[in-house]
């Protein structure tokens, strides 16, 4: 049968195969429907697109996120979730800022690596108990989220760290454009490259995805399942550390409640972007055309002149109908898939 | 991912014959062992020794104000905490409660400040709205046969925009205060607040359709294995989609008592409370696989949230601190199960290399497995099979 099948699908190009596999994915729809929400608003006001600061927060506003989604897209595709990186976020953010008062003239690039050695550290805490401790990782991070947060809270109190505190040239980062495009985009794309190129192409990558779609069939075939979660953890609280530090350059002020929500956010991103809750598939690219899409309705509601207090709810129905279709989508390929095996 | 659990669980009972499955009780034990040597009654004497610690070093905890204000405030909790049992008890998760809390309060600002209904009136809409939340996602869940944890997160979204979205940043305060009082008031001269009644109904109402009742009965069946509750004749979907309604109308419930205790409607009430709710829940002995759990274990768990919150508040410490215990306890309760199996398994793997040096392992299991009956106590427990589906509670 997957002779009959493999020789059936042969007698299409190579070609046409790879344009329609690229036509039929998540990804493709989502730029899609990226780029139809810019045309729309920059129908309605020019300067969406066609202005220096419009075309600069297109860009700038949804880095941070896509950063997040990225490090959410891989521990979900291992099926597991992490809740804390929005906590995290917040300690890395305002260790950043902490540490420019603190320790005048800290160098900025001390503090982007320490930045995401802590939340590599915090991601290796939940990684930890996640693997060695066989708990559910849904139960793990809502409680590291508590603790990280009340970490924060605690160590800021009703403290905040405003621009002024932090040294010019790391606020200019947060603004800085490199041939007008922002640098944080840069960073964001250039993480969502190396993170994509990880899981497609290298071995340890591949095995991401044969742990999340079966872990115990991975384990018997020999994948150490262990290393792997563990790892997809540190990575996860890695990006969320970059992410704070990026949050305390772009935005200036940082307080304790900084990120708060975002867990949410981040993992809404990666299921609107077609990664699987229960692992096994996906990519992070569509974690972080998810991202782009979520940042990029928030600004354009109030354009076409819906109040932006409904941004919510248009973010969860986004959720809702990415999964549905998700739904939808597997059950009319496997019902395909059993005509074709009637017919055979 | 219970079905990973089912696996690991199943293996590693090989080398303990004593657990004849994932959530049975060992039923050689003594029924007293069973009853008090449990999940659900390791965190009652937590609670019991928090309480007697708090009475005795903490000023004031005893007094009348303490414990008024204690219950109100974990009041809407305990609600949620309910139904979002028997939601986790059959293997889902509910995170939209605080939102559909939101919506609720919003609801009722509306339409008694803003459309002139009164309370009762508008508090019966926001419930019936509220149902409607839960027929949502329990339609999602139950039916388009969805992942629990992605539907609700995007409604914990959805029902939150939509809270927010009606009202804007704006807060609706003029409440009739008749209703506000009667919210805050204390049963006759007791220091215990009135919202206990409605909530002490519930707690019964839900510890019999838990415990007492097949549908309730059902829900572990689901909690263990969908496919064989089914087969044995629980229909999966229709109680899947009650627990749902259930979590979204006590949630509206919860949220209309809130509004009216604090006399205001906003779209950012309760934030964040769904997961101080699966916290207390999680606290409370129920396995987040689904088929274990119990009600007193549950009230417990949100309690103990209650009394350390109120505790640690009255001793100056703040609620950061608070958040940091409740994420400790939270990761060790879950933790626990798995330490206590490492520990065993080291012990048995000690004794038994003393005990049997070189005796292979496969031979000497399944006489083991099938004899642990007889050899602790008595003949009623013979067939450990038959006796199991009643096991899953006590």
């Amino acid at each position: 049968m997957s002779a009959e099948t493999l020789s059936r699908q042969d007698r299409q190009s190579a070609t046409t195969r790879a344009v329609r596999s690229i036509l039929a994915s998540r990804e493709t729809a989502i730029v899609l429907v990226i780029l139809a929400i810019i045309a729309v608003a920059t129908a309605m006001n020019q300067s969406f697109l066609f202005s220096g600061q419009g075309w600069r927060d297109l860009l700038l506003t949804p880095s941070i996120l896509m950063v997040m989604a990225v490090g959410s897209a891989v521990v979900i595709i291992t099926r597991n979730v992490d809740l804390s990186v929005g906590s995290t976020l917040a300690i890395t953010a305002y260790m950043s800022g902490r540490l420019f008062v603190d320790l005048p003239g800290t160098p900025i690039i001390v503090v982007v690596l320490l930045g995401i050695l802590v939340g590599a550290v915090l991601g290796l805490i939940n990684g930890a108990l996640v693997a060695f401790g066989k708990v559910p990782a849904l139960v793990v991070t809502l409680g590291t989220m508590y603790i990280y947060r009340g970490a924060v809270l605690t160590w800021a109190g009703s403290d905040r760290i405003n621009a002024s505190d932090m040294p010019r040239e790391f606020l200019g980062l947060g603004t800085m454009q490199i041939v007008s495009i922002p640098l944080l985009t840069i960073v964001a794309v250039l993480v969502l490259i190396v993170a994509g190129y990880w899981l497609a192409s290298t071995r340890s990558g591949r095995e991401m995805y044969a742990i999340g779609s079966d872990p115990e069939a991975a384990k018997l075939y020999g994948l150490p399942t262990t290393k792997r979660v563990i790892t997809a953890f540190i990575l996860g609280g890695a990006l969320a550390g970059l992410a704070g530090v990026m949050y305390a350059a772009r935005y200036g002020t940082v307080s304790a409640s900084a990120g708060l929500g975002w867990e949410f956010q981040a993992i809404g991103a990666a299921v609107i972007g077609g990664v699987a809750i229960f692992g096994g598939s996906g990519t992070v690219w569509g974690a972080a055309f998810g991202a782009i899409l979520l940042m990029t309705i928030n600004r354009v509601l109030p354009i076409v002149g819906i109040p932006d207090f409904w941004q919510r709810a248009v973010v969860g129905a986004l959720i809702i109908g990415a999964i549905v279709l998700d739904r939808y989508l597997s059950v009319r390929r496997h019902r395909k898939l059993q005509e074709a095996r009637d017919d055979a | 991912m219970t079905a990973a659990t089912r696996a690991t669980t199943g293996a590693s009972t090989s080398e303990r014959p004593r657990e004849v499955g994932r959530s049975y009780a060992a039923y050689h034990r003594p029924w007293w062992f069973r009853t008090f040597v449990s999940a659900e009654f390791l965190i009652i004497a937590l609670l019991v020794l928090v309480w007697l610690i708090a009475t005795t070093s903490v000023d004031n905890f005893s007094g009348p104000l303490t414990v008024r204000y204690l219950l109100m405030d974990i009041a809407p909790l305990m609600m949620i905490a309910l139904p979002m049992t028997l939601v986790i008890i059959t293997g889902q998760i509910d995170l939209s409660v605080a939102s559909t809390m939101g919506l609720s309060s919003v609801l009722v600002g509306i339409l008694h400040v803003q459309v002139g209904l009164s309370i009762p009136v508008a508090g019966l809409l926001a419930i019936l709205v509220g149902v409607l939340c839960g027929v949502f996602n329990g339609f999602l869940v139950a039916y388009v046969k969805l992942p629990s944890l992605a539907v609700t997160i995007g409604t914990l979204a959805l029902y939150r925009g939509i809270a927010v979205g009606l009202l804007g940043t704006t807060a609706l305060t003029d409440f009739d205060q008749g209703w506000s009082d009667l919210a805050t008031s204390s049963i006759g001269e007791s220091r215990i607040p009135a919202i206990m009644i409605p909530v002490v109904i519930l707690i019964l109402a839900f510890a019999v359709l838990l415990h007492f009742t097949p549908f309730g009965r059902g829900l572990y069946d689901i909690g263990h294995n969908e496919q064989a509750a089914w087969f044995s004749g629980v229909n999966v979907a229709r109680s899947q989609m009650t627990t749902f309604i259930l979590t979204g109308s006590v949630s509206a419930a919860a949220g209309i008592f809130y509004t009216l205790r604090f006399g205001n409607s906003r779209g950012d009430n309760a934030t964040g409370l769904e997961l101080e709710v699966i916290a207390a829940v999680l606290l409370g002995g129920v396995l987040i696989f689904g088929g274990r759990g119990a009600i007193h274990g549950v009230l417990a768990g949100a309690l103990l949230i209650g009394v350390l919150s109120s505790a640690l508040r009255l001793e100056g410490v703040t609620v950061n601190v608070i958040n940091i215990i409740i994420g400790l306890l939270l990761v060790v309760s879950v933790l626990a199960p798995t330490l206590v199996a490492g520990v065993q398994r080291l012990r048995s793997r000690l004794g038994g290399s003393s005990s049997a040096p070189g005796g292979s392992p496969p031979t000497t299991e399944p006489s083991e497995a099938s004899s642990p009956a007889p050899r602790n106590s008595g003949p009623q427990n013979s067939t450990p099979h038959e006796k199991a589906p009643r096991a899953t509670t006590h």
